[in-house]
């Protein structure tokens, strides 16, 4: 991707939730670029920002609550800090967002047709004929077999896994450059997890549609995603093109994730865990945020940890990161093969 | 609309039930009440053979059971028969006064609705706001003024001292409608406070709810503005909320006609059944309590009726 003008560059993101004197920081200097047509999944436990970092590079955070820092530059303009009518310009037209529960993401009381129709209408101003058809080909395009009947449904006559595709289509009608998709796949069914992921996969090359994909579930980021960002308690800890993850991680917590994948050669054998929990927003240590947790802490570990440039595409929030080769998901043979 | 039609048909069914249940139960009530209605009939110093002779013809003197029946297969018959006191057939009684009663619900509902709608999306469009906390002050205060009271403070105000509203009475629709608004203004106004209150409140925690679930923030996500997110989303689907409190207030009020037409001397459907059950003339009380059921069971099939067409996933239910 070298060379090219990043679609979005994100630096020194950070998300306060609160105010006043009982302000938490949910993110902390979050820094990554999206190149055009580029698919980046973001990973980590629930609880470590993925989703507030998703919501507030489109404004959707309450605004009463939250402060955020930073700038996310996204075609000449810094979203963060956009005026509302701006921001309404790039929501749903440049940038979309799909979201975990189709069913709860979607108004009860409309129909499918009305809410792609209005999402065209919105950004377009097409006649209500016009958006129909729009409507229904859109339908067609993520794979609804009959785009017609499902453009007069209401959502809860859907199956979850129509009722994502329809999400998707919302949010692709208007060919945006960029989706986020948050966790789009987890309340799904395993084997509609598969097509809706092949859908995405699909639509993004087709489209040329970059892809930020938020999940905590590793396999999901290998099968779709070309580079991608270890999240830890608020901050990007590892930045990686994705197959140089599998096989070196250079950070204790992308380590932890990868090995904790289970494996169907490894039946009968305990699949390994990070122990202890993600800490919280009120008592974040001052040092490295994973050190609790991690098997490799020693001296300087107290320090704060910033992150380091290893190549050009491959960054981490680690001070010992030199000292040790930790096991991937893939050994060297296994990813040759 | 297979499923609407057989939503109506299941409400029908269960009309006959709720009807002789409470039909039933205000004849028991009516029967337990001390002293002998053929007494009063009889008047004063008479025989005991004339009071005998009136309870036979009454037909007091049959088992509680068979005059219910009897009462029942004749109302069946819209033959609600004749008031013990004016014996003028109580159809007719209720029929005069209805419209009267009517006109002052629905006064006090249109009331409650015009100010507590946009009071409710004022305040739930800036929650937690100075507005917001207004609203909510004034709304707790409208539940928890009695009614009557505020009857007898409009009256005093509006009525005896500034003369801008007749203070008694009541004057049909149909012969002057001018007159007969502003004979119900007043007391329409005094039911309408809790009403207000009551809309209010529900369309504002309703409508917080609806604005900070995720398919509105899925509309903001789609680049939405926040005045079709509110107008269009946010309404349709609190409007299901208003239904319910809608549902409800029509049967408080038309409870709480009974106090206010007290207050204000309206000839109504309340100050009918307070006077007759003070006098003892069962057959109106029994007329109203049906006629009373009867409404609010009509109101409440067109409400769950309403319910299948704003909200589309009540009719498969």
């Amino acid at each position: 991707m070298a060379g090219a003008e990043p679609l979005l560059s994100v630096s020194g993101l950070g998300v306060f939730f609160g105010g006043g004197p009982d302000e938490v920081q949910a993110t902390k200097d979050i820094d990554f670029a999206v190149y055009p047509g580029e698919r980046v999944g973001i990973v980590g436990e629930s609880g470590c920002g993925k989703t507030v970092t998703g919501l507030a590079l489109l404004g959707l955070l309450p605004p009463a609550t939250t402060r955020i820092v930073g700038s996310a530059m996204f075609e000449g303009q810094n979203l963060i800090g956009l005026s509302r009518d701006r921001l309404r310009r790039v929501r749903g037209r440049k940038i979309s967002m799909i979201f975990q529960e189709p069913m709860s993401a979607l108004d009860p009381v409309f129909t499918i047709g009305q809410q792609i129709g209005e999402t065209i209408r919105t950004h377009f101003g097409a006649s209500k004929a016009q958006a129909r058809e729009r409507a229904i080909d859109a339908l067609a395009s993520v794979g609804i077999p009959s785009p017609a009947r499902v453009h007069d449904s209401y959502p809860h006559q859907l199956s979850g896994g129509m009722r994502q595709r329809a999400m998707i289509a919302i949010a692709l009608v208007c060919e945006p450059r960029l989706l986020i998709a948050d966790e789009p796949t987890t309340a799904l069914d395993v084997t509609i997890q598969a097509q809706i992921i092949d859908l995405l996969l699909d639509l993004s090359t087709r489209n040329g549609t970059a892809l930020l994909f938020i999940t905590h579930d590793l396999g999901v980021i290998a099968e779709t995603c070309t580079r991608m960002l270890t999240m830890y308690a608020g901050q990007v800890v590892e930045d990686a093109m994705v197959d140089d993850a599998l096989v070196r991680p250079l950070h204790p917590y992308t380590s932890g994730l990868l090995r904790s994948l289970p494996r169907l050669s490894e039946r009968g054998t305990v699949l390994p865990s990070i122990a202890g929990r993600v800490p919280t927003l009120r008592d974040m240590p001052t040092g490295c945020r994973f050190a609790e947790r991690c098997a490799h802490r020693q001296v300087g570990c107290d320090q704060a940890q910033s992150i380091a440039r290893i190549d050009a595409t491959h960054r981490v929030r680690c001070h010992r990161h030199a000292d040790f080769v930790l096991p991937g998901a893939l050994t060297e043979r296994e990813a040759a093969a | 609309m297979r499923g609407q039609s057989r939503l109506i048909g299941r409400r029908l069914a269960q009309i006959i039930p709720v009807i002789v249940l409470a039909t039933f139960v205000v004849f028991g009530l009516l029967h337990l009440v001390p002293g002998d209605i053929a007494f009063t009939l009889a008047g004063e110093n008479a025989t005991d053979a004339r009071i005998a002779q009136i309870r036979e013809s009454y037909g007091l003197d049959r088992p509680f059971l068979v005059q219910y029946a009897s009462w029942l297969w004749n109302a069946l018959h819209f033959d609600l028969s004749r008031s013990y006191l004016s014996n003028e057939p109580v159809l007719n009684q209720i029929l005069h006064r209805f419209p009267t009663t009517l006109l002052i619900v629905c006064g006090a509902l249109s009331i409650s609705l015009t100010i507590g709608i946009p009071l409710g999306i004022l305040a739930a469009t800036k929650p937690e706001s100075r507005l917001d906390a207004a609203v909510t002050s004034l709304a707790s205060l409208g539940v928890a003024v009695p009614n009557f009271w505020l009857a007898m403070l409009l009256v005093a105000t509006f009525a005896l001292s500034l003369n801008w509203f007749p203070a008694t009475g009541a004057v049909a629709f149909a012969k002057d409608p001018a007159k007969s608004i502003l004979h119900a203004a007043l007391p329409a106004l005094a039911l309408a406070a809790g009403g207000v209150a009551e809309v209010a409140r529900q369309l504002r925690s309703g409508l917080i709810e609806i604005l900070s679930s995720q398919y509105v923030r899925t509309l903001h996500a789609k680049g939405l503005s926040p005045a079709a997110i509110l107008w269009k989303h946010g309404l349709k689907n609190v409007s299901v909320n208003l239904l319910t409190v809608i549902g409800l207030l029509v049967n408080r009020l038309l409870g709480a006609t009974v106090v206010v037409e007290a207050v204000f001397a309206i000839p109504g459907m309340g100050s009918l059944i307070v006077h007759a059950a003070i006098n003892k003339d069962f057959p109106v009380v029994q007329g109203v309590v049906l006629a009373m059921v009867v409404v609010v069971i009509c109101m409440n099939l067109l409400i769950d009726i309403l319910y299948t067409i704003l909200d589309p996933r009540v009719a498969l239910k």
